[in-house]
């Protein structure tokens, strides 16, 4: 079991790894998917392991979420846009993944007091979870494509629901709502204002967002 | 003595202030925007000030009002209540003449104008709910509502920049929200193994309550997760850069409640987060923290402001000044400072939204945000210009407003915590605004009344001002006012909710 849960940890950083490697907005999307699914089954097996209920609702529920509902938003996000590829990135493709490489050392780093505070083989893992939400980070503030900053986001979204159901099961099931809903609506709320960058700007490029300075 | 107010007034009490904004909103969506529609949303935020006051009648001595374990006012709470209601009144008074302009001109559109009056109340629950709540993750999800409720605020005339800024807005303060999120699955980590039962981990009044068994490791990352997620919602660095550009593109009125409270909310939530902190972490780490970005963002904002050519980007600048110093007093955290610090949010928050709704008529008439495009509206605008020149004045801690008094308890609560120094280049900095905002505020407001040719010259220019103007701008400006004089209006409330998350 244990086993299960570390390789389900190693796909899920691979995955956010691999983002920074494709350049077709189409693989990263299916990426995204992998991850969806990845982080439903993580908490399956946690609900197992801690015989919970609840979390087993729970991690139904992301599985739906993440692995359904919002790549289908993002792939409407996709085929209206046009755009295939990610342009050519601010910080290109090796120095990217040396990058994430540097990021998951530093989350190692920065979740010591995590795994000392109550050793086990869940927070043993932890540092995983943060390695993501760090890979999310860098690939929001490196990516241009409106649809890459919106995935950025969510890759830094999986990293704290990983963290989040390694360290204590997941929080309480009305905060997870809260959250779960929070992420629906920041996506929905984006894909319609990429519909109105399309409109205005005629792309969606983000280096196109450059009026406003002081 | 003081009593706790439960069961089914408490819960009337606590319920009042989101249901009525609520109400109003669901009143907008289904009549769309008329003048029933915005006096009901003036009724629904006068309703949050009245609800403010009773609360703060009751919590002044210590008391709480309780509604189950998710919903609760004390003294704190109450005075933000009190502010959310003030600026809420002010904000959506002028709004009712903000949106016939809008209209009258062709910025928007009857559906435009329906969104507006749907999702500003819902905006102002939500602020609500955050200050009521109990519970830590119910505060950081009303806070990130805030988020998705005013993003289509901010868009609202559709242009190339208002796009940009929207843009800018919910992806910085997502991720910032999110970070945030982080931090509180840290603590609630924490709490877990500290032993705090099952449905308690979130609980503010359970965690202050065993604060000093929370493990100091995860708790100095939680606490840093926090401030740098909340403080990227208050427009403090390093994420602050969404703040000047949503602020200087959203409509006069949301300006006003997103600088006058929804920033004051999140440094309400960073002040929560403070007292289990410093009892978990070392104190000096928590301090630190906040005074690297308090002293950091007040830089920033000092510099930029220097710099400034556009008036409602100055003031959206001057919005980070003030949280800024805000932020400082948490760092002291002594009673005194934190108080201090309470009133400075009370003051800035009124003196913003006037300044907010003065800047979006004067907009209105000049047809552009840039301080040359203006110049001379004494001579053409004398009441507007007046208004304005006397918020600025407030706002740069003039006595007798109250921002004066605030400021001097602030630095004084500094000397007293031994921070000589920090105080010593708070003050320099202080300065450094002061001579720019006034020089900048000659610019506009002095000078011959020849309309500048540059100027586009609004549709507005030649009308009177209107009542839903002037009335709402002067009576906050006197409010200000009144509070920097005499001491009893929020004097024991104030002191009542220094004592709750202030610490020695």
């Amino acid at each position: 079991m244990t086993q299960w849960l570390y390789l389900i940890c190693g796909g899920l950083l691979l995955s956010s790894v691999m983002v920074l490697w494709r350049r077709e907005l189409s693989a990263i999307l299916r990426l995204l998917i992998l991850q969806g699914v990845l982080l439903g089954v993580l908490a399956g097996i946690l609900a197992i392991r801690l015989d919970s209920v609840e979390l087993g609702v729970v991690g139904f529920g992301v599985l739906v979420l993440k692995a359904l509902v919002v790549p289908t938003i993002l792939r409407r996000v996709l085929r209206d846009s046009g755009e295939a590829r990610e342009t050519e990135p601010l910080i290109n493709v090796t120095a990217s993944i040396v990058a994430a490489a540097l990021l998951t050392l530093l989350a190692y780093a920065a979740s010591r007091p995590l795994v000392r505070l109550s050793p086990s083989a869940e927070t043993h893992a932890v540092p995983v979870g943060l390695a993501m939400v760090l890979i999310g980070f860098f690939v929001l503030v490196t990516r241009r494509r409106a649809l890459s900053q919106i995935v950025g986001f969510l890759l830094l979204d999986n990293g704290i629901a990983t963290t989040a159901f390694l360290i204590t099961g997941g929080v309480p099931g009305i905060v997870e709502l809260a959250v779960s809903l929070d992420v629906l609506l920041v996506v929905l709320v984006l894909q319609v204002l990429t519909a109105r960058m399309r409109v205005t700007f005629g792309g969606t490029d983000i280096d196109e967002l450059r009026e406003l300075h002081d | 003595m003081t009593t706790d107010l439960t069961g089914g007034a408490a819960v009337l009490l606590v319920s009042a202030p989101v249901v009525a904004p609520v109400a109003a909103a669901v009143a907008a969506g289904l009549l769309g925007w008329r003048r029933s529609v915005a006096i009901a949303t003036v009724a629904a935020t006068g309703a949050v000030l009245a609800v403010g006051a009773i609360a703060a009648a009751w919590t002044a001595d210590g008391g709480v009002v309780e509604a189950g374990r998710w919903l609760r006012i004390d003294a704190l709470s109450g005075l933000m209540l009190i502010v959310i209601g003030a600026v809420g009144v002010i904000a959506t008074w002028s709004s009712a003449g903000y949106v016939d302009d809008e209209l009258a001109t062709g910025h928007t559109d009857a559906t435009g104008a329906q969104r507006y009056g749907v999702l500003v109340p819902l905006f102002i629950a939500a602020m609500v709910v955050a200050v009521l709540a109990n519970n830590l993750g119910l505060l950081w999800a009303a806070v990130e509502a805030t988020t998705i409720v005013t993003a289509f605020l901010v868009g609202h005339r559709r242009t190339r920049k208002s796009l940009e800024a929207t843009w800018k807005y919910v992806i910085i303060c997502s991720v910032g929200i999110a970070l945030a999120y982080l931090g509180t699955v840290l603590v609630n980590y924490a709490a877990k193994q500290a032993g705090i039962t099952e449905h308690g981990t979130l609980d503010w009044t359970e965690l202050v309550a065993h604060a000093g068994d929370l493990d100091s490791g995860v708790m100095r990352l939680a606490f840093a997760l926090l401030v740098l997620g909340f403080g990227t919602k208050a427009g403090l660095v390093p994420l602050h850069s969404w703040l000047p550009d949503a602020h200087s593109q959203a409509p006069a009125p949301v300006s006003a409640l997103m600088s006058g409270v929804l920033l004051p909310v999140a440094v309400y939530a960073l002040a929560r987060y403070r007292v289990i902190a410093v009892s978990s972490v070392d104190p000096r780490f928590v301090r630190g923290l906040l005074l690297v970005v308090g002293l950091l963002s007040l830089l920033l904002a000092a510099g930029l402001l220097l710099a400034q050519r556009d008036y409602k980007r100055l003031l959206a600048y001057s919005s980070i000044e003030h949280m800024a110093l805000a932020v400082v007093g948490l760092a002291i955290g002594t009673p005194l400072a934190i108080a201090a610090a309470l009133l400075h949010i009370v003051g800035h928050g009124l003196g913003k939204a006037v300044l907010f709704c003065g800047a979006g008529e004067i907009l209105a008439r000049e047809g552009s945000t840039r301080i040359d495009a203006v110049r001379g509206l004494f001579a053409r605008t004398p009441v507007l210009a007046g208004l304005f020149a006397v918020g600025l004045a407030a706002l740069l801690g003039l006595p007798p407003f109250s921002l004066f008094v605030s400021e001097i308890g602030l630095i004084r609560a500094g000397i007293d915590a031994h921070l000589g120094w920090v105080m010593a280049v708070v003050l320099t900095l202080l300065l450094v605004v002061f001579v720019a905002i006034s020089t900048k505020a000659a610019g506009l407001l002095l000078g011959s009344g020849e309309p500048n040719p540059t100027g586009q010259g609004g549709v507005a220019t030649m009308k009177a001002l209107r009542v839903s103007i002037v009335v709402p701008l002067t009576a906050g400006l006197v409010v200000v006012a009144v509070l920097g004089i005499v001491d009893w209006p929020l004097g024991q409330l104030l002191h009542a909710a220094a004592q709750i998350v202030g610490t020695r």
